[in-house]
C-alpha cells in the first residue's frame, strides 16, 4: 500500500509535526513498507475475536474522593518554557 | 414556507467532588493561578491517572434521575487534540461504552407535557483556563484541568427555545437536587451546547445542523435558538444552503457568528485509554447507588399536596429548588404549620431576599428561626404584623433569635388585660363619637377604635383581646 | 585489589557484611570504572557520581552502626533516563526533553531508596524507548562493552551497557517489545521484563502504555531475584498495577529443574538465525536434559503476526503518549515561530528525531478516521490470539525457552537504513509484551566475533518464580554469567 504525499501531511497536521519534501518522500515510502508489512495481519481471521484492550483483568480501579498535597506553584513552572503572572505563556490563542 | 426547528443539547456538568477525577487536587472554584496542579493533572511526562470512584457514582446518580440505563461494563477512551489547555494532549472520556445510555426527560411545556430522549452521559475532564493579555500572548491556568465533568446528550427532541430552556433548567434542577453539581452557572459548572437544525415543516429529512458551544445562561441559550433558528430559516428561504459549523454565541450583541478558525478537521482518533481499566457496575451495586438519589422534585411535589395538604401551586415553588425544599422540610419538622411556613417562604422571604440581593440558596437565618417565629405568632406572643417586621429584622442579624429580636425592641404583644382595658377605656371615653355611630347601628367605627388603640399600643395589643374589650367597654357606654 | 566493580550485588552484600569492604569503597570503585569507561561506552545521560559517593560515606556510619538493612543496602544502582526522579535530569534521551528536570519520583526510584539504593546516573536510551540499538538516542552515542565498534541494543542499551561494564553493580530499564532482552542479550547480562502489572509504571515516561514494564539489568540470575523481589508490588497511583501478588523469587531460586517442562518451538529457528546462536540453543536443551527437566515441543504459530500487532499498537499509543510534548509545561520549546500551531509544530519537529517522528505518524495514522478498524483494532485482535496461543503452549510445557534474539550484536549505522530491518532485530522478545508475560535473557556464551548470545525463557503471568529457577539452574551449570567484557583500560 502506497501513502500519498497528501495522506503524509493530513497526518502530519494532526500529529502537529512537519516535514520537508525530501522528508516526505522518506515517510511515503518508510510507511508504505511499514504498512505492507503489517498487511500479513489480513490473513489472519479475526471477525469473532474480542480486541484485547488489557491484558490484565483488573476491573473498578478507584480511588477515594479526598484531598491531597499540591505542587507548589514554582515546581509548577519550574519547566516552564515560558511563564508569566503564575501561569504558562503561549503565543495567542485565536478563538 | 413554514419550518420545523429541530434542538439537540449537549449539557456539561461539573461533578460536585472533592477532588479531580483522576489526581487528588482540589476541585474547589476560584483559586489561585495554577495552584491546583500537580504533576498528574499537569500531563507531566510518566505519571498516571487513577479514577476518583465518585466520579463513578455521581455519573451513575445523574443517570439514574434522568432515566438511563446504568452499563454494567464501561471504559474510558482518549479523545486526542491539541489545544493549550489540554496538557496530555488528550482528553480522557468515554466513546463507545458510556456509563449510561437511553433515559428520558418530561418536561411540563405551555404545550403540555412532552418527552425529550437522553442519548448518553459520559465522564469526561474538564480542560483549563486560558486567559487572554493584552500583550499578544495566552496565559494557561491549570487548575480547572481534571474537574470531573458529565456530558449529558440529548435526542433531536426539541422543537422551540422555550421547550429548550425548560429542559435545560429541569436538568439543572434534577442535578442540582441529586447533589451530583452544584451547577453553579456563574461559575461555568454547568455548560449547555445546542445542535439545531431547520427543516420544511413536517418534512421527515433533518436540515443541516450548526453548533453552539457554552451558553452559559438559560436567557443565553433561549435568545440564541432564537436567534440561530430564524437566521437558518431565512437563510433557506433565500435559498442558501446552511454550512455545517461550530458557531460563537454573542449574548452581548445577540448575534450566532462562524467560527472558521476551528473549521479545521476533527479527527480525534478515540481508542481505548490503557491507563485505566474498565467500569464494572453489577446491578446490586446500580441498586445500592439508586438507593442514594434523594427524592426529585416530582415525587416530592405529589408529597408535599398529600402528606402537607399544600395547594399544588405552593408544592411546586417550594420544590423547584432543592434549597428552598430543604428549608421547608427542616422548618415542618420543627413547626408543624406546612401552610404557615410554605406562605412566609413563597410570599415573605422573597421581597426581602431581593432587596438583600440573596438567592433562594442564601436565606441568611435557619430553618429554626422561620419556625421560632411563626411560634411566636402561633403562640400569641406577637401579631403576624410585627412578626413581617421581625423578620426584617432577621435579615439584617440573622444569627438573633427571633425571640431576642421582639424582647429586644419591646415587640411582644400586650396580652396583660388590665393594661389593655384601661388603655380602651380611655380611647372610648375620647370618642364618643363613635359610640353614637356604633349605637346607630354602623358598625364599621369598630374598625377605627381598634386602629386607635393598635396606634396607642404600638401595634402590640392582641388584636383579638382588644377587640373583646372595645365591644365591652363600647356596649357598657351604650347601655349606661 | 578486591576488584569490586566486577562483582554481583550478593558478592558485594557479603563483603560488606563480612567488614571486608565498606560501602564508600564500593561507590569508590563504581566511581573509577565509570572515570575509565564512560568515555568510550557512554552508557550514562547524567552522573551522579559525587552525590553517591556523598551518600555512600554516609552509609558508612550506619551500617557500621546497624549493619546492613537488606541485600541492595548501600549498593550504587542505575535508571533509565525514562523513569523520573525529583530535581535529577530525566530526558528520555530527547532534544525535547534534554532540559527536563521532574519535581517527583518514580515509584521503583522510591522502592530502591527505601532499600538504602544509591543511585549512581542515569543511563541513555534510544528516544523515548523507541529503537533497538541505543542510536536513536539524541544525546549519547552508547557502545557495545564487548566491542566499541558494535551496537549495546536497546532502547535500554545504558542500562545494558553501564552492567555490562562495571559501572554499575546494576540497573533498571524498561521493556516494550524487548527494550531490556535484546540489550542485555547484546551486552551479555541478565535481563528480565517482569509480568505487566507487576512493577509499578508511575514516573515511567511512556512509550506504550499496554506494553510498556519495568525490569532489570544484572550480572546474574540470583542479581536479578534479588532486584525484582525489591522492585514489585502494588502501588495505587498505577492503575494497571496488579493488586498484592506475592511471587518468591528468592526462596527456591536453587532448587533445580528437575521434572519441569521445557518447550521449544521451531518458529523461533526459522531462517535468519545465527549459526550460533542455534548451536547455544541446543546446547540449553542438552544442560536442562541433563539437569531432569522435560523438553516438550510446542507450536507457534502466530510469531509472524506479533511485530505487525506491535508496531500497530505501540506507534498508536506512543502517538497519544508523545502528544503532550508541545513546548507549553515543560520541555524544550522552538525559538522562531509564528502563533500558536506554528510553536507546536517547530517545537516537535525539531524537538523528536526521526524514529519517533515516523512512529508518532505511523501511530497517528493508523487511529485516524476511517483507519482505526483496519489497523488499531485489527491489531489488538491479534492480540487476543496471541494470548490465546501462549495459553496453549504454556498448557503443555512451563516454559518456553528461545533465542533473545536472531544474531548478536551488530555495527552502528548496520540497520539504520531501513527502519524494519530494525524492527526485526525484536521479533523474539516482542510476542512476550503482547502478552504481558514474564520473561528472562541470560548470558549463553559469546559467538566467533566475541559478541554475547542470549537466551530467552518465558513463562505465563507471574511465574517469575519459575523462569528464575530455571535461569539460575542453567547458570549454575554454564556460568556464562561469570564472563566479564574486556574493559577499555587494562
Amino acid at each position: 500500500m502506497k501513502i500519498s504525499k497528501e495522506e503524509v501531511g493530513y497526518v502530519a497536521d494532526l500529529a502537529r509535526l512537519s516535514f520537508d519534501e525530501a522528508q516526505t518522500e522518506k515517510l511515503q515510502g518508510d510507511l508504505s513498507a511499514v504498512l505492507d508489512y503489517v498487511a500479513a495481519l489480513e490473513k489472519l481471521d479475526t471477525t469473532d475475536v474480542k480486541p484485547t484492550e488489557h491484558v490484565l483483568e483488573l476491573v473498578n480501579v478507584l480511588r477515594p474522593d479526598v484531598v491531597g498535597e499540591t505542587l507548589p506553584i514554582d515546581k509548577v513552572l519550574a519547566n516552564a518554557p515560558e511563564a508569566e503572572n503564575n501561569a504558562f505563556r503561549v503565543p495567542r490563542v485565536v478563538e | 414556507m413554514e419550518y420545523d426547528i429541530v434542538i439537540g443539547m449537549e449539557i456539561h456538568a461539573e461533578l460536585a467532588t472533592k477532588s479531580k477525577i483522576f489526581c487528588s487536587c482540589p476541585t474547589e472554584f476560584g483559586a489561585d493561578e495554577n495552584t491546583h496542579a500537580c504533576p498528574v493533572c499537569l500531563g507531566m511526562p510518566g505519571v498516571l491517572p487513577v479514577l476518583n470512584e465518585k466520579v463513578v457514582e455521581y455519573a451513575a446518580m445523574a443517570g439514574l434521575a434522568l432515566n438511563c440505563k446504568i452499563a454494567n461494563f464501561s471504559k474510558m477512551d482518549r479523545k486526542n487534540y491539541f489545544y493549550p489547555d489540554l496538557p496530555k494532549a488528550y482528553q480522557t472520556s468515554q466513546f463507545d461504552l458510556p456509563i449510561c445510555t437511553g433515559g428520558t426527560v418530561t418536561i411540563d411545556t405551555p404545550d403540555g407535557k412532552k418527552d425529550v430522549g437522553i442519548t448518553r452521559i459520559h465522564i469526561e475532564e474538564d480542560a483549563g483556563k486560558l486567559i487572554h493579555e493584552g500583550g499578544g500572548g495566552t496565559l494557561v491556568d491549570v487548575n480547572r484541568c481534571g474537574v470531573p465533568l458529565i456530558e449529558i446528550v440529548t435526542e433531536p427532541d426539541l422543537t422551540n427555545a422555550e421547550d429548550a430552556r425548560i429542559f435545560a433548567e429541569k436538568i439543572r434542577d434534577t442535578l442540582e437536587y441529586t447533589g451530583v453539581s452544584d451547577c453553579k452557572m456563574q461559575e461555568g459548572s454547568i455548560r449547555f451546547d445546542v445542535n439545531l437544525s431547520v427543516k420544511p415543516k413536517g418534512s421527515t429529512e433533518l436540515g443541516t445542523r450548526t453548533e453552539m458551544k457554552n451558553l452559559n445562561s438559560f436567557r443565553a441559550l433561549m435568545r440564541a435558538v432564537q436567534y440561530e433558528s430564524k437566521r437558518q430559516i431565512i437563510e433557506l428561504k433565500k435559498g442558501n444552503r446552511i454550512i455545517q459549523e461550530t458557531r460563537k454565541w454573542d449574548d452581548a450583541k445577540g448575534v450566532s457568528s462562524s467560527m472558521r478558525s476551528k473549521e479545521e478537521a476533527h479527527d480525534y482518533r478515540y481508542f481505548p485509554e490503557p491507563d485505566l481499566v474498565p467500569i464494572v457496575l453489577s446491578d446490586e451495586r446500580i441498586e445500592e447507588i439508586r438507593s442514594t438519589l434523594p427524592e426529585l422534585p416530582e415525587a416530592k411535589r405529589l408529597r408535599y399536596v398529600n402528606d402537607f395538604g399544600l395547594p399544588e401551586y405552593d408544592a411546586e415553588v417550594l420544590t423547584a429548588k432543592k434549597a428552598l425544599s430543604d428549608f421547608f422540610e427542616e422548618s415542618v419538622a420543627l413547626i408543624d404549620e406546612p401552610k404557615m411556613i410554605s406562605n412566609w417562604l413563597m410570599v415573605e422571604i422573597p421581597p426581602l431576599l431581593k432587596e438583600h440581593e440573596l438567592t433562594a440558596e442564601e436565606i441568611p437565618f435557619t430553618p429554626a428561626s422561620l419556625a421560632e417565629l411563626i411560634g411566636l405568632i402561633q403562640d400569641g406572643t406577637i401579631s403576624g404584623k410585627i412578626a413581617k417586621s421581625v423578620l426584617a429584622d432577621m435579615f439584617e442579624a440573622p444569627e438573633k433569635a427571633p425571640k431576642t429580636i421582639v424582647d429586644e425592641k419591646g415587640l411582644a404583644q400586650m396580652n396583660d388585660s388590665g393594661e389593655l382595658e384601661a388603655i380602651i377605656e380611655k380611647i372610648v371615653d375620647e370618642n364618643p363619637k363613635s359610640v353614637e355611630d356604633i349605637a346607630g347601628g354602623n358598625k364599621k367605627a369598630y374598625g377605627f377604635l381598634t386602629g386607635q388603640v393598635m396606634k396607642a399600643t404600638k401595634g402590640k395589643a392582641n388584636p383579638q383581646e382588644a377587640n373583646k374589650i372595645i365591644r365591652e367597654k363600647v356596649q357598657a357606654k351604650i347601655d349606661s | 585489589m578486591k576488584d569490586l566493580a566486577n562483582k554481583t550485588v550478593t558478592e558485594l552484600h557479603a563483603l560488606m557484611a563480612a567488614g571486608d569492604t565498606t560501602p564508600s569503597e564500593i561507590t569508590k570503585a563504581v566511581a573509577v570504572r565509570i572515570a575509565e569507561e564512560e568515555p568510550v561506552v557512554e552508557a550514562y545521560v547524567t552522573t551522579l557520581v559525587d552525590q553517591a559517593e556523598e551518600e555512600a560515606s554516609a552509609c558508612d556510619a550506619r551500617v557500621k552502626e546497624h549493619g546492613l538493612a537488606g541485600t541492595l543496602d548501600a549498593i550504587p544502582y542505575a535508571l533509565k533516563d525514562n523513569m523520573c526522579t525529583d530535581g535529577i535530569l530525566t530526558t528520555c534521551s530527547s532534544k525535547i526533553l534534554s532540559n527536563f528536570k521532574p519535581p517527583y519520583n518514580c515509584t521503583v526510584y522510591n522502592r530502591l531508596e527505601d532499600k538504602g539504593g544509591i543511585l549512581i546516573g542515569k543511563t541513555n536510551m534510544d528516544e523515548f524507548a523507541m529503537g533497538s540499538s541505543c542510536e536513536t538516542s539524541a544525546l549519547r552515542r552508547t557502545t557495545n562493552p564487548w566491542n566499541p565498534e558494535y551496537v549495546p541494543g536497546g532502547s535500554s542499551g545504558g542500562s545494558a551497557a553501564a552492567v555490562a561494564s562495571g559501572m554499575a553493580p546494576y540497573a533498571l530499564g524498561s521493556d516494550t517489545g524487548g527494550s531490556i532482552r535484546q540489550p542485555a542479550a547484546l551486552c551479555g547480562v541478565v535481563g528480565m521484563k517482569p509480568t505487566y502489572g507487576l512493577v509499578s509504571r508511575y514516573g515511567l515516561v511512556a512509550f506504550a502504555s499496554s506494553l510498556d514494564q519495568i525490569g532489570t539489568f544484572t550480572k546474574d540470575v540470583e542479581d536479578c531475584a534479588v532486584v525484582m523481589d525489591a522492585i514489585v508490588g502494588h502501588d495505587a497511583k498505577d492503575s494497571t498495577s496488579v493488586p498484592e501478588q506475592h511471587i518468591d523469587m528468592l526462596t527456591g531460586l536453587k532448587s533445580g529443574v528437575k521434572g519441569m517442562k521445557i518447550g521449544i518451538s521451531q518458529a523461533f529457528m526459522g531462517e535468519g538465525l545465527q549459526d550460533e546462536i542455534r548451536k547455544s540453543l541446543d546446547e540449553a536443551i542438552r544442560v536442562y536434559t541433563e539437569l531432569g527437566a522435560e523438553i516438550v515441543d510446542v507450536d507457534f504459530t502466530m510469531l509472524d503476526y506479533a511485530l505487525p500487532a506491535y508496531y500497530l499498537i505501540a506507534s498508536a499509543e506512543a502517538s497519544s503518549n508523545l502528544a503532550r510534548y508541545d513546548g507549553v509545561r515543560y520541555g524544550v520549546r522552538a525559538e522562531d515561530y509564528d502563533g500558536l500551531v506554528d510553536m507546536y509544530v517547530k517545537s516537535r519537529s525539531e524537538g523528536f528525531g526521526d524514529e519517533v517522528k515516523r512512529r508518532i505518524m505511523l501511530g497517528t495514522y493508523a487511529l485516524s478516521a476511517g483507519y482505526y478498524d483496519a489497523y488499531y483494532k485489527k491489531a489488538m485482535k491479534v492480540r487476543t490470539l496471541i494470548i490465546q496461543e501462549y495459553k496453549k503452549v504454556y498448557q503443555s510445557c512451563d516454559l518456553l525457552l528461545t533465542p533473545t534474539t536472531a544474531t548478536t550484536s551488530f555495527k552502528f549505522g548496520e540497520r539504520t537504513a531501513n527502519p524494519l530491518e530494525m524492527y526485526l532485530s525484536d521479533l523474539y522478545t516482542v510476542p512476550v509484551n503482547i502478552a504481558g508475560i514474564p520473561a528472562v535473557s541470560i548470558p549463553a556464551g559469546l559467538d566467533a566475533k566475541g559478541l554475547p548470545i542470549g537466551l530467552q525463557l518465558a513463562g505465563p503471568a507471574f511465574s517469575e518464580d519459575t523462569i528464575l529457577k530455571a535461569a539460575w539452574a542453567y547458570e549454575d551449570q554454564t556460568r556464562y554469567t561469570d564472563l566479564r567484557a574486556p574493559l577499555q583500560k587494562k
